[in-house]
């Protein structure tokens, strides 16, 4: 299976804070990686990176065979990298049917307004906004404004989808209707890069994980060779999230 | 690579315009799938407009309805910066003054026609536009705004020091300049009737952009412009399009009008009132809208010209304009049509 | 070459003044992320409070300083609980036209009262000579008053409780209200301390320079300027910005004509913020 993004060595400093240090790991045609680590690790900087909000100050990210460091966000939509942010951001004043709009138009096969439509009611279907497409985005409950953030993301065609803890603030039948959608993403043929700390959800979801603590590798591997290395136990430790963790693996 | 500044986003808490002023659920801009119907009646408003005075031989009234043309393209064009991208165009009235100067010394020194002359001070005045917008654009928020007026100065500088340009003087217009067009009285009506025209294409490029992808980049970035580039936006060259775009209409207005008026001088070709008039304009008409500049510009007309027959108040018209502009911040920031649209949803189709 | 010199020491203390009146503006953006576009209207108040005190009551503009400092803050208040309140947490168009607006207001009224004459309040202090150039009193009294109140603006913010809960609302308002500061009114207080800085530098330079009701706007950009050198939110910044441009303004005066000074003060604008979208003097904090 050949890499469809490897990113090299990447580091980034905030400051005084070294928010990524040489960090490696690639993403598989097809697969589902987690991104795991205590706050603070820098996954979310890793996501910035990748889709061009900041530079790094050193390192390399490639995507599909062409590299993408440094480059700014809408280049990086236009090669096929779409996101769904953790902190939603919806275009408020615009109706859930067009904030996806944008997603399809600029995405990476620059639609017509036409085109973009059908997409556009596709990926409602999937997400489950059809009943919504005229309510302006503002207006959609914490759990809707997550499913544009994703909608929104997809209608773009992306080969690749960061899916920055889209699963935060969601109950349990939520969650797990989520799951659902994320496998038929997956399904689809889309590559998903995610951070997660609903570890359930990683657990299932993801073919592998990649383990981070203070913005470098810390461990590599299946979720159960992971969750259960000792080295992430540690840096997890006094986490409350661990004892999610021991629950939710099976030893 | 640019860190997001905080600059251009609203980040204290995430409700916008749109949730605020719209109790009902209807979205802040509707980019209805583009009718006919919309552009038609564009079309005929212009073609009465053009016509009402004529048929009554009325110049008092197609001096009036001149400002109101003016002012109408003036509105509509600064809305596809204020009302779709969200930057505030302080010095919007540079397009206006510089493409007077560009028309009248094409008519004057070239002798070009007017009716060739115009769309040229359109086109040149665009594309200094883009080139300065290139730049400019980088800022987000109040610096854009204030480069624009900062822009607005320098170029009445530069013109007041521009000897070619009369200087601080600026350009008288003989008659003479008037006789390819049948001399002074046939000029006025047809200057009147380009004017018009000009008014007619303002309002269907702003419902063309609207309707359009472009238009939508451009929503997109006016609501969320991190977002927007997130999603594929190219931000600065949507930005720089739009700039540009926005004043070709007001730069061939320009030349029309200081071709009519006879003269064109410094300070009154980059007059800031103007300028900002415009922008209460906007704001009472219903940004975001393609009739609500329209609206607010007749209306702001009407008070205008009630106001300015007391001496007294006539000195306050600053104070008004800005006592009015700050009452449909506060109060009502979608203005006119957006009220409309709240009250009678069935009015957004018609109502664009 | 001491011509220049004197030039430049001048210009770096009139910059101290636009550094104080800076720090008002840079004050505001930081705590509320609102640009105060009443900025210029209320620094030509500062100048207009100065006159009458000085002309009605006889007191020269030093003494006069803290009843200009109390009455801008009044004003700043009130403007902040007209105008800015309702506007706070919306998109940014909005509060940039809503000051916007008052200003529009402010200086309609200002013109209206004042018409566009220039004012002046004669001021005189003795100056130091040296190597044949004096270096007037006012320009020295002035810097020195800007600095005092700069230094009592930095004791407030970073020592005394109310200051404290200031950088508690600008840096995480949420967590500040969570934790029972009254987030409204610490908004309503930094505005008006803003406006107070900026009114007290308009009387300081009314002391230097004749002025008009429109006079605002000159230096409204000039504290832009600054405010962008110094990073925004960033009052010491705002300060040393200040005396920079101080500084540039005194190297240039001697070459070039005084009409050219806005002209190059927005390039510098425009250069800086395009260039260094954090402020030159952020740079150096990483």
């Amino acid at each position: 299976m050949s890499a469809l993004l490897e990113v090299n060595a990447l580091s980034k400093r905030f400051g005084g804070v070294q928010a990524v240090a040489d960090l490696n790991f690639t993403v598989g045609q097809g697969e589902i990686l987690a991104l795991i680590g205590p706050n603070g690790a820098g996954k979310s900087t890793v996501f910035n990176l990748i889709n061009g909000v900041f530079a790094p100050d050193s390192g390399r990210i490639v995507f599909e065979g062409r590299e993408i460091t440094g480059k700014p966000t809408y280049e990086i939509a236009h090669r096929g990298i779409a996101r769904a942010h953790q902190i939603v951001q919806p275009l408020a004043g615009l109706s859930v049917l067009d904030n996806c709009l944008v997603g399809a138009c600029y995405g990476r096969d620059n639609l017509s307004m036409a085109a973009g439509r059908k997409v556009v009611r596709e990926v409602a279907e999937l997400v489950g906004l059809e009943d919504r497409l005229e309510m302006p985005a503002g207006q959609l409950t914490t759990a809707g404004k997550k499913r544009l953030e994703l909608a929104r993301a997809l209608c773009g065609r992306p080969h690749l989808l960061l899916l920055d803890e889209v699963l935060a603030g969601l109950n349990p039948t939520e969650i797990e209707r989520m799951i659902e959608v994320i496998r038929a993403i997956r399904a689809r043929g889309v590559s998903i890069l995610i951070i997660e700390h609903v570890m359930r959800a990683i657990m299932s979801l993801s073919d592998r994980v990649v383990a981070l603590n203070l913005g470098r590798n810390l461990a590599e591997g299946s979720p159960q060779q992971v969750v259960n290395h000792p080295a992430v136990i540690e840096a997890y430790l006094g986490d409350p999230k661990l004892m999610a963790m021991s629950e939710a693996a099976p030893s | 690579m640019t860190v997001s500044t905080d600059i251009g986003r609203n980040d204290l808490d995430g409700k916008s315009l749109g949730e605020k002023n719209l109790g009902e659920k209807i979205p802040a801009f509707d980019i209805a799938a583009p009718r006919r119907v919309f552009p038609a009646l564009i079309v005929l408003f212009g073609v009465l407009f053009a016509l009402v005075p004529y048929w009554g031989d009325d110049v008092g009234l197609r001096e009036s309805f001149l400002l109101a043309a003016v002012y109408i393209t003036l509105a509509t064009n600064l809305n596809v910066m204020i009302g779709y991208a969200g930057y505030i165009n302080f010095g919007n009235i540079v397009f206006f003054g510089l493409g007077g100067y560009v028309c009248v010394d094409l008519v004057t020194r070239w002798h070009w026609p007017l009716v060739a002359a115009g769309p040229m001070a359109g086109v040149a005045v665009s594309l200094l536009a883009l080139v300065f917008g290139s730049g400019i654009l980088r800022l987000r928020g109040a610096f854009f705004a204030l480069a624009t007026i900062g822009v607005n100065e320098a170029v009445r500088q530069f013109v007041a020091n521009f000897e070619p340009w009369g200087g601080a003087t600026g350009i008288y217009l003989s008659f003479d300049a008037y006789e390819p067009l049948g001399g002074p009285m046939a000029a006025l009506w047809t200057v009147y009737f380009l004017l018009v025209g000009v008014m007619v294409l303002s309002l269907l490029l702003s419902y063309a952009i609207k309707t359009s992808k472009f238009g939508l980049g451009l929503l997109a970035i006016g609501q969320n412009e991190d977002a927007a580039g997130v999603l594929g936006v190219r931000t600065p060259r949507h930005k720089a399009l739009a700039y540009s775009a926005s004043a070709f209409f007001p730069a061939v207005a320009g030349g029309l009008f200081f071709f009519k008026s006879g003269i064109i001088e410094p300070n009154g070709a980059f007059d800031l009132t103007l300028s900002i008039e415009a922008i209460v304009m906007i704001m009472l008409g219903g940004y975001g809208t393609v009739t609500g500049p329209l609206l607010g510009a007749f209306l702001y007309e009407e008070l205008r010209g009630y106001l300015l027959t007391s001496p007294t108040v006539s000195q306050l018209q600053l104070v008004i304009a800005g006592a009015l502009l700050l009452a449909m911040v506060l109060f009502a920031p979608g203005g006119l049509v957006g009220f409309i649209h709240q009250r009678w949803p069935r009015s957004r189709i018609i109502l664009q | 070459m001491i011509g220049v010199l004197a030039s430049v020491i001048d210009g770096v203390l009139v910059g101290a003044v636009y550094g104080l009146a800076a720090m008002g503006l840079t004050l505001i953006w930081g705590v509320m992320r609102v640009i105060n576009l009443t900025h210029g209207a209320m620094i030509v108040l500062g100048m207009f409070i100065a006159y009458y005190l000085s002309k009605v009551a006889g007191l020269s503009p030093y003494e006069g300083i803290p009843i200009v400092v109390v009455v801008a803050f009044a004003a700043g208040v009130g403007i902040y609980w007209i105008a800015v309140d309702r506007v706070i947490g919306r998109p940014i168009l909005m509060s940039l036209l809503a000051t916007f607006a008052c200003n529009m207001i402010l200086i309609g009224i200002g013109t209206a009262l004042w018409t566009t004459s220039p004012y002046n309040i004669p001021v005189s202090l003795p100056g130091i000579s040296w190597q044949g150039y004096t270096f007037t009193g006012t320009h020295m009294m002035a810097a020195a008053f800007a600095g005092l109140i700069a230094g009592l603006l930095y004791l407030f913010l970073n020592h005394a409780r109310y200051g404290k809960a200031i950088r508690a609302v600008a840096s995480n308002r949420e967590a500040a209200e969570l934790s029972g500061i009254p987030t409204k009114q610490v908004l309503a207080v930094t505005f008006g301390l803003g406006v107070a800085l900026a009114c007290a530098a308009g009387a300081l330079i009314a002391t230097l320079f004749p002025f008009t009701v429109l006079s605002g706007s000159n230096y409204q950009l000039k504290s832009f300027v600054v405010t962008v050198l110094g990073g925004l939110g960033n009052p010491a910044g705002a300060l040393l910005g200040g005396i920079a441009l101080g500084l540039v303004e005194g190297l240039a005066t001697p070459f070039m004509p005084v009409s050219w000074t806005p002209i190059i003060e927005f390039a510098l604008f425009v250069i800086v913020l395009v260039a260094f979208p954090r402020g030159i003097f952020a740079l150096s904090r990483g």
